[in-house]
């Protein structure tokens, strides 16, 4: 679930307010850094952090449960932007080129591998 | 209000609804795609990665045998004229998307076309739809189609969540794309996708097909959304007290996860991953990698908890009932792509997973696209005489008061998420059916609402009609064929070699087809 947003790195440019699909997000009337207006609509999905240019976002993998993780626990953690890095989408993107490609090879050693016709 | 005019309105814009947008404004048509979400991340591709059904055209006898393998795997409920046709359109179409995927190559330097990363292909849709002049409408939600006096579908009205205002279309022919349903069961990406069309098609007269291959589910680290089953192709199964489970990668792989975890907790490690598959999953999956980072779990090293997600009509199979070659919804000027379809014209009985489905998206919504704007060219503007056909949730039956959606929504959710759906026996369904028939008739007679508390009650009433579908065809199917299992009636029956059609909304009703599709076994 979304768990915060870095107001000191937001620059409430309502990327995420636009980008995410679940509707979660509103900026205030009175402006500065976006805000989790409906947290029990977050469907998990990360997305968010992939559309926030600054990398102000941090969604934690529970579904279920909000943890209350902070701001400053979540400028420590080293995970803001990491989506972003992995996807390629953030600093450096030729050492993270998109691989999704080997899925399918992946699935044929794991089926060869256990002696099983792929389902 | 916004009130606009257009010749296509496209209804979803995930997969399908962006190709039918791209198919009709190719073909010439003013277009508008309105989005419950936002068109880029919402619904199921966004956050997957779709693998297309991918086979080449040379030598021809590849295709021939991939067609005769899904129709005998498919219980022979798939159509070889449709896969021929799926199979070529998605050839042809996607390496058409360069220019805004950027598709990678493999070690052998040969560029890739096949399987494209979901945030990526959903953001190179709404480029490629944007660059055609379609009109997004982000964040409006469609709450009911509109119908003409000759009783053709001629727009459709909805709620604009972020502007806080009603908006209508009006449009000779619309295309629904509104996705799969997976009854609120936390399936990655699926927050969307609770069967609004099927409910919208629905009140117009639609029907529906193969609503009783409902029974797919898929791994996830307990507790969270991360359904991504790939990396455990490889996994390794144990109970509470690290016994290990023979769960053998297969096709019986989740039936035999969900007996284990109607015991108790299962736990799993991905220990037997190689290293070099390892060390691309980064960039293979991103979101799997960050999951399992977040939670501090090693998968590696760490046994961690597993559940199973439903996956509804998602990756089950059934939908609206298929009329003709341009997915024709079987009422005038109604037109359906992509997951609200049913894909048994390709899968058959069987789950298409993202295979089938990516290509199907592509494909349908390509073809109704393209049709949608030829029948507007033909029937020109809409007539003055329309009625908005909306009915649990905008015009109950009965008084309005308050009514208990929030336990609606878990017992929807109970119901298909359980184990009694997966394996399914009749008395079960029965009673299931019928708690399932009070909580719609609760809600279709007294829940009403303003602005967007609309939204989440159409929702709600939306899948409480696909899971009345969906068990009361799982009750009318009595054999066991593709992924419907009936406990009680364990064999296939060559008399129900055939599509099983349903709908209604007051009363619910199923029928077998006849079987001119059938190929003998």
């Amino acid at each position: 679930m979304i768990e915060v947003v870095v107001t000191d790195l937001c620059t409430g440019c309502g990327a995420c307010v636009q980008a995410c699909p679940s509707n979660v997000f509103a900026m205030p009337d009175a402006g500065g850094a976006a805000v989790i207006a409906r947290q029990d609509d977050c469907q998990t999905c990360f997305l968010c952090e992939l559309h926030c240019p600054v990398d102000a976002l941090y969604v934690a993998p529970d579904c279920d449960t909000v943890l209350g993780v902070t701001e400053a626990e979540a400028r420590a953690s080293g995970h803001l932007g990491r989506f972003k890095l992995l996807s390629g989408w953030g600093a450096n993107p030729e050492q993270y080129p998109d691989a999704h490609w080997r899925m399918a090879s992946v699935f044929e050693r794991a089926f060869a591998m256990a002696g099983v016709k792929r389902p | 209000m916004l009130s606009l005019q257009a010749d296509v309105l496209v209804i979803g814009g995930g997969l399908a609804g962006a190709w039918a947008a791209v198919g009709a404004a190719r073909a010439g048509a003013r277009v508008v795609l309105a989005e419950k979400g936002y068109c880029g991340t919402s619904g199921v591709t966004a956050t997957a990665g779709p693998g297309h059904w991918w086979v080449p055209p040379d030598p021809p006898e590849l295709r021939a045998r991939a067609i005769a393998d899904r129709m005998a795997r498919g219980g022979f409920l798939g159509e070889p004229d449709w896969m021929a046709r799926i199979l070529d359109l998605t050839w042809r179409t996607l390496p058409t998307l360069a220019g805004f995927y950027d598709f990678p190559k493999d070690d052998a330097g040969i560029t890739q076309y096949r399987a494209l990363r979901g945030p990526e292909y959903m953001r190179a849709m709404r480029r490629l739809v944007t660059s055609l002049g379609v009109r997004i409408l982000d964040h409006s939600p469609a709450l009911e189609l509109v119908v003409a006096d000759d009783g053709a579908v001629c727009g459709a009205r909805g709620f604009a969540r972020q502007a806080h205002e009603d908006w209508q279309v009006a449009a000779p022919a619309v295309v629904l794309a509104t996705g799969g349903c997976a009854f609120a069961s936390r399936l990655l990406g699926s927050g969307n996708n609770t069967g609004d069309g099927l409910l919208m098609a629905a009140e117009v007269g639609a029907a529906f097909s193969g609503m009783e291959f409902t029974n797919a589910y898929c791994i996830a680290p307990a507790g969270t959304t991360m359904t991504r089953s790939m990396a455990y192709s490889f996994a390794r199964y144990f109970d509470a007290d690290g016994r290990p489970l023979d769960i053998p990668p297969g096709p019986d792989t989740t039936r035999r996860l969900a007996e284990a975890l109607a015991r108790g907790p299962v736990l799993c490690s991905l220990e037997a991953l190689p290293e070099d598959i390892r060390a691309h999953l980064p960039t293979i999956q991103p979101n799997v990698t960050v999951a399992f980072e977040r939670a501090g779990i090693d998968p590696f090293t760490t046994r961690f908890p597993v559940t199973l997600r439903g996956e509804g009509t998602v990756r089950g199979i059934g939908g609206v009932r298929v009329h003709g070659p341009a997915c024709e919804a079987g009422v005038p000027g109604l037109y359906v792509a992509g997951d609200v379809a049913t894909r048994e014209l390709i899968t058959g009985a069987i789950s298409g997973g993202g295979a089938q489905n990516s290509a199907w998206a592509l494909s349908s919504g390509l073809l109704a696209g393209q049709a949608a704007a030829i029948h507007a060219a033909r029937h020109g503007q809409v007539a003055r005489a329309a009625r908005p056909t909306g009915q649990a949730g905008l015009r109950p039956s009965g008084a309005v008061r308050p009514v208990d959606l929030a336990g609606a929504r878990a017992l929807v959710a109970a119901e298909m998420e359980d184990i009694r759906n997966m394996v399914r026996r009749g008395p079960v369904l029965e009673r299931s059916l019928a708690e399932l028939d009070t909580a719609w008739h609760d809600v279709a007679s007294h829940a009403g609402g303003e602005g967007g508390a609309r939204v989440r009650t159409r929702e709600i009433a939306a899948m409480l009609a696909a899971a009345r579908w969906s068990k009361a065809s799982a009750l009318a199917r009595r054999e066991t064929r593709g992924m419907h299992w009936r406990a009680d009636a364990p064999a296939a029956d060559a008399a129900m070699q055939a599509r099983l059609t349903s709908g209604g909304l007051g009363s619910v009703w199923t029928r077998f087809e006849t079987a001119a599709h059938a190929v003998a076994a």
